[in-house]
């Protein structure tokens, strides 16, 4: 598993005509489903790019490493800010690593 | 389905680094110059740049000149590249960067405001959004973007590139798109061969996977001549997770050691240059220690203290998320264990090497109307991202200036319904040979006939005859190749054009009877490097009514 979208978090991006997820993933892997949650149509073709982790505005989506390559669990989400990328990273025992990222020089830097 | 035509001025394929970059330029330069993006995927984040990058690896650093640089280029390559078109990136480098900085991208600086070094020829960024800032940039020009819009060919009147088609991933419209002038930037290949992870993990590869090669392709089929392809790119990455290592390298200083824990290179490859040694060497003597039995191989990570493990990954989530998640594992911690590396499967790039487009100084393709800047365009390796945006640059102010006076071609309405019928042909076809089928017949031929990674890289004439017969015989089933919805039908049209790529890769492989990049482009039956023979471009040509593939040689200096 690549990515691992929370139903109970994802709000279905209700009112847009694309969800947030599926409109930027770069292989246009996210959609939605009926029930209007966000699913991932082939884990198998995820580039584990976190692009739809950055994106999702209620942090729904957590990247994971498929088992294959990394057996322990680890996770992380991100949260995006103007200026900054914030990112939290989770090991396998559920410590928590967090990370302040400038992203964006603002006028007059 | 329906059919959407638009006229325009100038077309980007491909809205990545080149092509972001050159929408800007036009419209900096032209501002009532109508131009049309069509971008595959979303121009937020699409291509190499989705996740980010931590350095611009390609700047001219005070104390360098254009002639070093372009010296340094020329011995990295085994003498092969073109100069003129090296040297033309080298004297934009600093400028491209600067317009990229004025965007928005944070770059490392020293207290007196100038960049700080990273490598000889590298700065450091906090390039995370680089690709929202570039898309940014466009969205304020009054350029047209489509995006999840697939370039499926040229429209091309034997003389002349008058346009392109595309296919409209979300809405299922079949566009038609008339240009005075068109600029591929749609990057280089991969998936052409049988990458190191397979299964849940197939897709975890260096390469972006969505860049699958269909710039060459559509080239490739109007008979553009190509360059180099058998100058392919195998990364040394970290195992797994393919991230760069030269964030580490570059960025910590760490030596590689194998097994060991010996500094291989210096102790076994002095004939090389040791620790000195070309890119393509680190990757020969890796692979070497491996087949000797003193592999695996690893980056020695163990010296860093805590900060500079925290550095690490900074520069890492900017840039390749993925091995702050392996990291994030006891047993994995980069100071209590050396990071493991290896080779990728290889790729065709025209960025790190220098398959693609032949072009002139001024990138315009063989085919008038036609130009290329980035990993489409060939014989200027080392380009990066950097060198991709004065590319685009370039590109621009030859389009509009080849321009003048060009008026729209009439609509052909033959080649327009052909083209459909051959786009959406999949979705009408029941017989069960599917995109994964497809994708996984290439990629098995191509490791194991033509120097994948089960064959250690080394290629030789009696399997690569091989390759070509099985590919020429894929590539006949491929009518039959069925898709059941707009996702699938992508895939399917995605494998067609990386077996016209593998196909023309294959004939240049063939070609170079010599060994001039180790592991790039390995001959076990021609060992050595011949600069009496070989010193050359190899180039081809595919004629696609008699399904022949010419192969031409051009002088160094043309
Ligand atoms: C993982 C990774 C890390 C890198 N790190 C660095 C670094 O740190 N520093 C550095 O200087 N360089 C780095 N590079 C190299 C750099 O990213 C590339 O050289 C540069 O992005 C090339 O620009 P491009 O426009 O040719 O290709 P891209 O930026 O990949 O753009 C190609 C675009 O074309 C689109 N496209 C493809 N096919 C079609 C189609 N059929 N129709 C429409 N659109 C299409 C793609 O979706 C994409 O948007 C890295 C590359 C990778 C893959
Ligand atoms: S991680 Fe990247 S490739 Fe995977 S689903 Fe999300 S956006 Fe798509
Ligand atoms: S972006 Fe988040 S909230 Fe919106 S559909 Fe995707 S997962 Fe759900």
């Amino acid at each position: 598993m690549s990515i691992f979208i929370d139903e109970n978090i994802c709000n279905g991006c209700k009112g847009l005509p694309e969800a947030r997820c599926e409109r930027i993933c770069p292989g246009d892997l996210c959609y939605r489903k009926e029930n209007l949650k966000a699913a991932i149509r082939d884990q198998s073709a995820c580039w584990t790019c976190a692009c739809c982790v950055k994106e999702c505005p209620v942090q729904a989506i957590e990247l994971k490493l498929p088992f294959q390559i990394c057996s322990n669990g680890s996770s992380l989400k991100v949260r995006l800010r103007h200026d900054k990328t914030i990112w939290t990273v989770w090991d396998a025992e559920g410590h928590q690593e967090e990370f302040f990222i400038q992203a964006r020089s603002l006028k007059g830097d | 389905m329906s059919i959407s035509y638009i006229d325009t001025d100038i077309l980007i394929i491909g809205g990545g680094a080149a092509g972001c970059f050159a929408a800007v330029e036009i419209y900096k330069r032209a501002p009532t110059c109508k131009v049309v993006v069509m971008e595959k995927a979303h121009i937020e984040r699409s291509g190499c740049l989705a996740m980010g990058l931590n350095a611009i690896n390609a700047y001219l650093h005070a104390g360098q000149t254009p002639d070093s640089y372009v010296s340094f280029v020329e011995r990295h390559f085994e003498g092969i590249i073109r100069r003129d078109l090296v040297y033309s990136i080298v004297k934009g480098l600093n400028e491209a960067v600067k317009d990229v900085e004025e965007m928005g991208l944070p770059i490392e600086k020293n207290e007196d405001g100038s960049y700080k070094v990273r490598g000889k020829r590298s700065i450091r960024i906090f390039g995370e959004r680089l690709k929202p800032i570039l898309a940014e940039a466009v969205q304020r020009t009054p350029s047209q973007v489509l995006n999840r819009v697939v370039a499926t060919n040229f429209i091309y009147d034997g003389n002349r590139v008058c346009g392109a088609f595309g296919f409209g991933v979300r809405n299922g419209v079949f566009y038609v798109i008339r240009a005075k002038a068109v600029i591929v930037a749609t990057g280089g290949a991969s998936g052409i061969y049988k990458p190191n992870n397979t299964g849940e993990a197939r897709n975890l590869l260096w390469y972006c996977p969505w860049n699958v090669g269909t710039g060459y392709a559509m080239g490739i089929r109007i008979g553009a001549e190509m360059t180099s392809f058998e100058n392919r790119f195998v990364a040394l990455r970290v195992k797994d997770v393919n991230a760069p290592t030269g964030t580490i390298a570059v960025g910590t200083r760490s030596k590689q050691i194998n097994a060991r824990g010996e500094d291989y290179l210096e102790r076994y490859y002095q004939h090389l240059g040791g620790n000195k040694c070309l890119t393509h060497h680190r990757l020969l003597a890796t692979v070497e220690e491996k087949k000797i039995g003193r592999g695996p191989c690893y980056l020695d990570t163990t010296t860093l203290n805590e900060a500079e493990e925290r550095r690490l990954k900074e520069d890492f989530l900017n840039m390749n998320p993925q091995i702050v998640l392996l990291w994030a594992n006891k047993e994995m911690n980069p100071r209590k264990k050396p990071v493991e590396i290896q080779g990728t499967e290889p790729f065709v790039v025209g960025g790190h090497c220098q398959a693609g487009y032949w072009i002139d100084v001024e990138r315009r393709t063989t085919i008038p109307g036609l130009y290329a800047a980035g990993e489409v365009a060939g014989g200027a390796p080392k380009k990066y991202v950097s060198g991709s945006w004065v590319e685009a640059r370039i590109a621009v102010i030859t389009a509009l200036e080849d321009i003048k006076g060009v008026v729209l071609k009439d609509r052909d309405d033959e080649a327009i319904l052909r083209e459909k019928t051959r786009v959406f042909s999949p979705l009408t076809k029941k017989t069960g040979l599917s995109p994964v089928m497809a994708r996984e017949r290439l990629q098995k031929i191509m490791d194991e006939y033509a120097g994948g990674i089960s064959m250690n890289y080394a290629l030789h004439e009696e399997r690569l005859l091989e390759a070509r017969r099985l590919l020429k015989s894929l590539k006949d089933r491929m009518g039959d190749i069925a898709a059941i919805n707009n996702y699938t039908l992508v895939e399917a049209l995605e494998c067609i054009d990386r077996i016209d790529v593998a196909r023309i890769l294959v004939e240049h492989l063939i070609y170079r009877k010599e060994t001039r990049w180790a592991c790039y482009q390995t001959r076990l039956d021609y060992p050595e490097k011949d600069n009496s023979r070989w010193l050359t471009f190899v180039n081809s040509i595919y004629n696609q009514n008699t399904d022949e593939i010419k192969m031409v040689e051009r002088p160094l200096s043309s």
